[in-house]
């Protein structure tokens, strides 16, 4: 084995170390960065729509705490303080519809295709 | 600022300047004195000109300390509510007790609920009755707000007292909330209600205080309570009725009928008027304006006149 060999084995190595931390491990494409973002007491968008794997995070611009709770208790947040983040994956399509339960006209939803 | 608002409006009506004053007056605290029928507002500076008779007692309210909140326009929330206490200390009477209106704690943190502990200690009354926030109950659908002030109290932390010939009721609408709703009440509270309230004659004044209002003040905020109407049918047959409020940081006043409606300013942030932002929440405003916008509410009952006096009072000012 020659010094060029071994190069372009660790090369592919590391290539393939990269793709994978990209899939997370699940060797599907890369996910999309999708945001929700919380401000005004309102969920920006209300309505976004992802495709089927992709993990959706919300952020808590406002300087009261906010929650993202399933209204139908597929998935809760903790409760998010001013900058807080919270990820939630989405890996069957359907239309999740959420809200804030500390503020519960605050409602949002999130479209999975 | 000594203004004086009374509102009378079991006698010969509403005081229709006042109540606009009130209106307009954002900022203020309340003292509320009980006479038998009348709601009147004051500063607290002005309260020594009332003439006590027998049996008149008085009470503060104070709301939305948020202790654990640090952005603008307060860093310091302990503090403002200390000053609030001092206000209360320096009252010409004593209230006989204090109610808090929720929204202690900004967080429901431990730390913030001893914090608003030890500050509310310094008030000198005999006690400090208190309804939980939504921010009370953020974690353990309100656990740690029951094992602190939910000892001797119904279901979920609801109770009612008599205190001087009237019937005090505090609720609890910031519990089990349904998506896309407002403040809630629920059925075994409503139950209770109605049981707690019907063996009392028609002339008991009631003074009923809950966090959020009791009146649909700006549902698009969620400044509102969705069961608040089945309540008030039970409390339809008395002659004076007071729903003492706060949540919405700012002071507001409606009568309907024999039903005063009242929310008090917070000791914390001041909130904007209803529509005038995108949202609610902390209002920014300068540093030299804050005091003016925060405060609390005295309250003055006055036997055999059949109402209470509100008088709210800000942090500004000597």
């Amino acid at each position: 084995m020659n010094r060029m060999t071994i190069f372009i084995m660790v090369g592919s190595l590391v290539l393939w170390a990269a793709a994978v931390a990209a899939g997370s491990g699940t060797g599907k494409a890369p996910k999309a960065a999708e945001q929700v973002k919380i401000g005004n007491f309102s969920f920006n968008p209300a309505t976004l729509t992802v495709k089927v794997g992709a993990t959706v995070t919300w952020i808590n611009e406002d300087d009261v705490p906010h929650t993202v709770v399933s209204t139908t208790k597929k998935f809760s947040s903790r409760v998010l303080d001013t900058d807080d983040k919270y990820a939630q994956a989405f890996a069957n399509p359907g239309t999740y519809e959420y809200y804030c339960s500390v503020h519960p006209h605050m409602k949002g939803k999130v479209i999975v295709q | 600022m000594s203004r004086r608002i009374i509102y009378d409006h079991n006698g010969d009506g509403i005081d229709r300047r006042g109540f606009l004053e009130c209106m307009a007056w954002v900022g203020t605290g309340v003292l509320y004195t009980m006479a038998s029928g009348v709601v009147s507002s004051e500063t607290i500076h002005g309260a020594s000109s009332r003439n006590r008779g027998t049996g008149q007692f008085t009470f503060a309210q104070i709301s939305d300390s948020h202790i654990g909140f640090k952005h603008d326009p307060n860093n310091d929330v302990t503090a403002t509510l200390r000053e609030a206490v001092a206000r209360i200390n320096a009252m010409p009477e004593r209230p006989d007790f204090v109610i808090h209106t929720g929204d202690i704690t900004h967080l429901s943190a431990p730390s913030e609920f001893d914090t608003a502990t030890q500050v509310l200690t310094g008030v000198k009354t005999s006690r400090v009755f208190y309804v939980p926030g939504e921010h009370d109950v953020l974690t353990d659908d309100g656990q740690d707000y029951l094992d602190r002030y939910g000892k001797g109290t119904a279901g979920r932390g609801w109770y009612s007292f008599d205190h001087k010939g009237v019937h005090f009721i505090g609720l609890v609408n910031v519990l089990n909330l349904k998506p896309g709703g407002l403040g809630l009440l629920g059925n075994d509270q409503l139950e209770w209600l109605e049981k707690d309230v019907s063996g009392l004659s028609a002339s008991t004044p009631i003074v009923v205080f809950a966090h959020m209002p009791l009146w649909s003040i700006y549902p698009q905020w969620g400044w509102g309570t969705d069961d608040a109407a089945q309540a008030l049918s039970y409390l339809k047959r008395f002659g004076s009725v007071t729903v003492l409020n706060g949540h919405i940081h700012q002071t507001m006043q409606k009568v309907e009928g024999h039903v005063t409606f009242h929310t008090a300013m917070s000791t914390a942030f001041p909130q904007p008027q209803p529509g005038t932002a995108p949202g609610p929440g902390p209002l920014k405003v300068p540093a030299e304006k804050l005091r003016s916008l925060l405060g609390l509410a005295d309250v003055a009952f006055v036997p055999n006149k059949g109402s209470l006096a509100i008088i709210d009072s800000t942090l500004a000012g000597a």
